[in-house]
């Protein structure tokens, strides 16, 4: 210690610019020594060590058929980081190498196609912001319990920036037949993991990307292709994509029958529910965190919405009972996170804090009450409902039991 | 290559979409599709030759299922439930399986040939498919023990909640 302030003393009257920490006593205290190097350069960069923000992973004896949840409320900005972005896998992650990997287009096209992943990157590509969240986030808030915390409740859902090639320039290369209504997109893993996407979709928006945030896709998250479709649930957005089978009806695979289909209260089970609807949380404060005591807070969360650009986010800070609009960050991105804020003096009372989001169709993120209304509790998936969070007297944040 | 199949696309006289801009690629031949096509259509369009029935496919589901989803099909911790639930789905407890859920037996067939046995999915020869699909649907009481599950019959099995499904109503109806 002594040491330091000796080394430190002598740094400064040489004029060296030093990083430092003020003490108790106010004065400036160095932290590190000033004549160790630093790490050098290095290939492939890492975070620091002090950091140690994780995907949330569930108990579960087949870690292969899981998911990993992202810590959106450790996060900052629309980014994901893609180490951070949720999984969902059906039967691993699945080892392939890029210059084996093919992609086989056929059905009803006219000129049925093989790709190689050298020569779909040599096509004209886009780069695009989307979100990707799984139709199964926030089940847990069907229940009135609901999740204790924003990661458990609501990572399953994360966003990035994408890119890759246009389907419609791919489809155009093969030649969609007048009958093509649908086709069939299939992974590469083990499980060969497939949906039926309508053909409007694919000529729409939809990409084959190559790239997340700048680099090659993580292996988790479909490398070397994975099939975008902006704003639709995750699990049709199919990963490690090896085949487009075009047809002139659905093929009503397991993911779109048994799974990711709606039971309503009549028993009938809505199918094909692709839009991700509007949709908002208060990441800061959130569940399990506690707030420094009265005085002045940011608020600050996501929104984001499968129909388009998110318009306006508005806040309570009342329960529900009055609402004002929280900020934006721009750019606002089409079917991509857009992060909101709002200043917050905290009096110290007990109060329930909620946003609810508003998207460019107009159409505004429900309650959990109006959407149990109109759907019952047995949906399952699909679920955008507002989310209050109760912060208490001493500023810890809890989840509110609806 | 792609010039000459493109050609002989034309020269067939099939309708032609616009010329292809950027030619890169190659033209899929009928054993590049055949090496990874196991699309199945629920008309019943894909499926292989091959046929089994429950009878025969009861070892088979006692070696290489019950494990995970319970020796009557009833679900175990490492695999859900493969039968019952049959009048649950408007109860605060629906239970989705095979025989209350899903709309087409061929997806069953579909499924199993592309990811069970979880623990060694794509081993199974089409006969084993068959089986194992034939032995799934015998534990739901849809067939018989002896009933026997092919390109021709499965398709035609009468899943009970067939009509159990409508197209998405949003966004007006959240
Ligand atoms: C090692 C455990 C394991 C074994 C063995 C296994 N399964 Fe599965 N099965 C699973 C898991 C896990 C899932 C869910 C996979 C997912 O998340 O997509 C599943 C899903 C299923 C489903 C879909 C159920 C539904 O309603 O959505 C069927 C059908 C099925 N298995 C049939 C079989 C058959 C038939 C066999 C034997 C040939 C078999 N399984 C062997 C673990 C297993």
């Amino acid at each position: 210690m002594r040491k330091d302030r000796r080394k430190f003393l002598g740094a400064a009257a040489l004029g060296g610019a030093l990083a430092g920490c003020a003490s108790k006593e106010g004065a400036v205290e160095v932290t590190e020594e000033p004549s160790l190097l630093g790490k050098p350069v290095g290939a492939y960069g890492e975070r620091s060590p002090f950091e140690n923000v994780k995907r949330h992973l569930n108990d579960t004896k087949t870690p292969q058929a899981a998911s990993s949840r992202t810590p959106l409320h450790q996060l900052h900005g629309i980014i994901t980081p893609s180490a951070l972005h949720f999984e969902r896998h059906h039967s691993g992650v699945p080892h392939l190498d890029p210059a084996q990997h093919r992609l086989l287009i056929h059905g009803l096209v006219e000129r049925p196609l093989v790709l190689t992943v050298a020569e779909l990157k040599r096509l004209p590509s886009v780069s695009r912001v989307h979100f990707v969240e799984c139709s199964g986030n926030t089940g847990s808030e069907w229940s009135p319990k609901g999740a204790p915390d924003v990661q458990r409740g609501f990572g399953l859902a994360s966003c990035s920036e994408w890119t890759g090639v246009p389907l419609s320039l791919l489809l155009a290369e093969a030649g969609l037949k007048k009958e093509a209504k649908w086709m069939l997109a299939e992974g590469a893993d083990p499980c060969k993991m497939s949906r039926s996407v309508p053909v409007e979709k694919a000529m729409n928006d939809a990409m084959i990307a190559y790239a997340q945030n700048g680099e090659a896709i993580r292996p988790e998250q479909g490398y070397p292709l994975r099939l975008i479709l902006p704003g639709w649930e995750g699990n049709i957005n199919v990963k490690w994509l090896r085949r487009l089978h075009v047809a002139d009806e659905p093929f009503y695979t397991k993911d779109e029958t048994s799974k990711y289909t709606e039971l309503q209260s009549d028993g009938k089970a809505r199918i094909f529910t692709f839009e991700m609807d509007a949709k908002s949380v208060i990441t800061s404060p959130s569940g399990e965190q506690k707030i420094g005591g009265p005085g002045f807070h940011e608020i600050s969360g996501l929104a984001w919405s499968g129909r388009g650009r998110i318009e306006k986010v508005e806040v309570s800070i009342d329960g529900g009972k009055t609402w004002k609009p929280a900020q934006l960050q721009e750019p606002r991105y089409s079917k991509a996170f857009t992060r909101f804020r709002f200043p917050w003096e905290f009096t110290g009372v007990e109060t329930i804090i909620v946003s609810r989001a508003v998207d460019e169709t107009g159409y505004v993120q429900p309650s959990r009450q109006e959407l149990i209304a109109a759907r019952g509790t047995n949906s399952q998936y699909h679920n955008n409902a507002t989310k209050p969070w109760r912060v208490a007297a001493d500023g810890s944040v809890t989840n509110v039991e609806a | 290559m792609w010039r000459r199949s493109a050609l002989a696309v034309l020269y067939a006289g099939v309708a032609l979409a616009a010329e292809p801009k950027y030619k890169l690629g190659r033209a899929a031949t009928a054993e590049d599709i055949a090496a990874v096509d196991i699309s199945v259509l629920a008309d019943g369009r894909g499926l292989p030759a091959g046929s089994g029935t429950a009878a025969q496919g009861k070892d088979l589901y006692f070696r290489r299922c019950s494990k995970c989803h319970g020796a009557e099909g009833q679900g175990r911790e490492e695999g859900g439930p493969l039968v019952g639930g049959k009048g649950t789905l408007t109860t605060a407890k629906p239970l989705k399986t095979v025989g209350s859920f899903w709309p087409q037996a061929t997806t069953l067939f579909d499924y199993i040939r592309r990811a069970m046995p979880f623990d060694r999915p794509g081993t199974f020869s089409n006969e084993q498919v068959y089986q194992a699909t034939a032995q799934v649907l015998f534990l739901n009481g849809l067939i018989g023990e002896n009933d026997v599950m092919d390109a021709k019959t499965l398709p035609k099995v009468a899943m009970p909640n067939r009509d159990g499904f409508v197209k998405d109503p949003r966004p007006k109806v959240k």
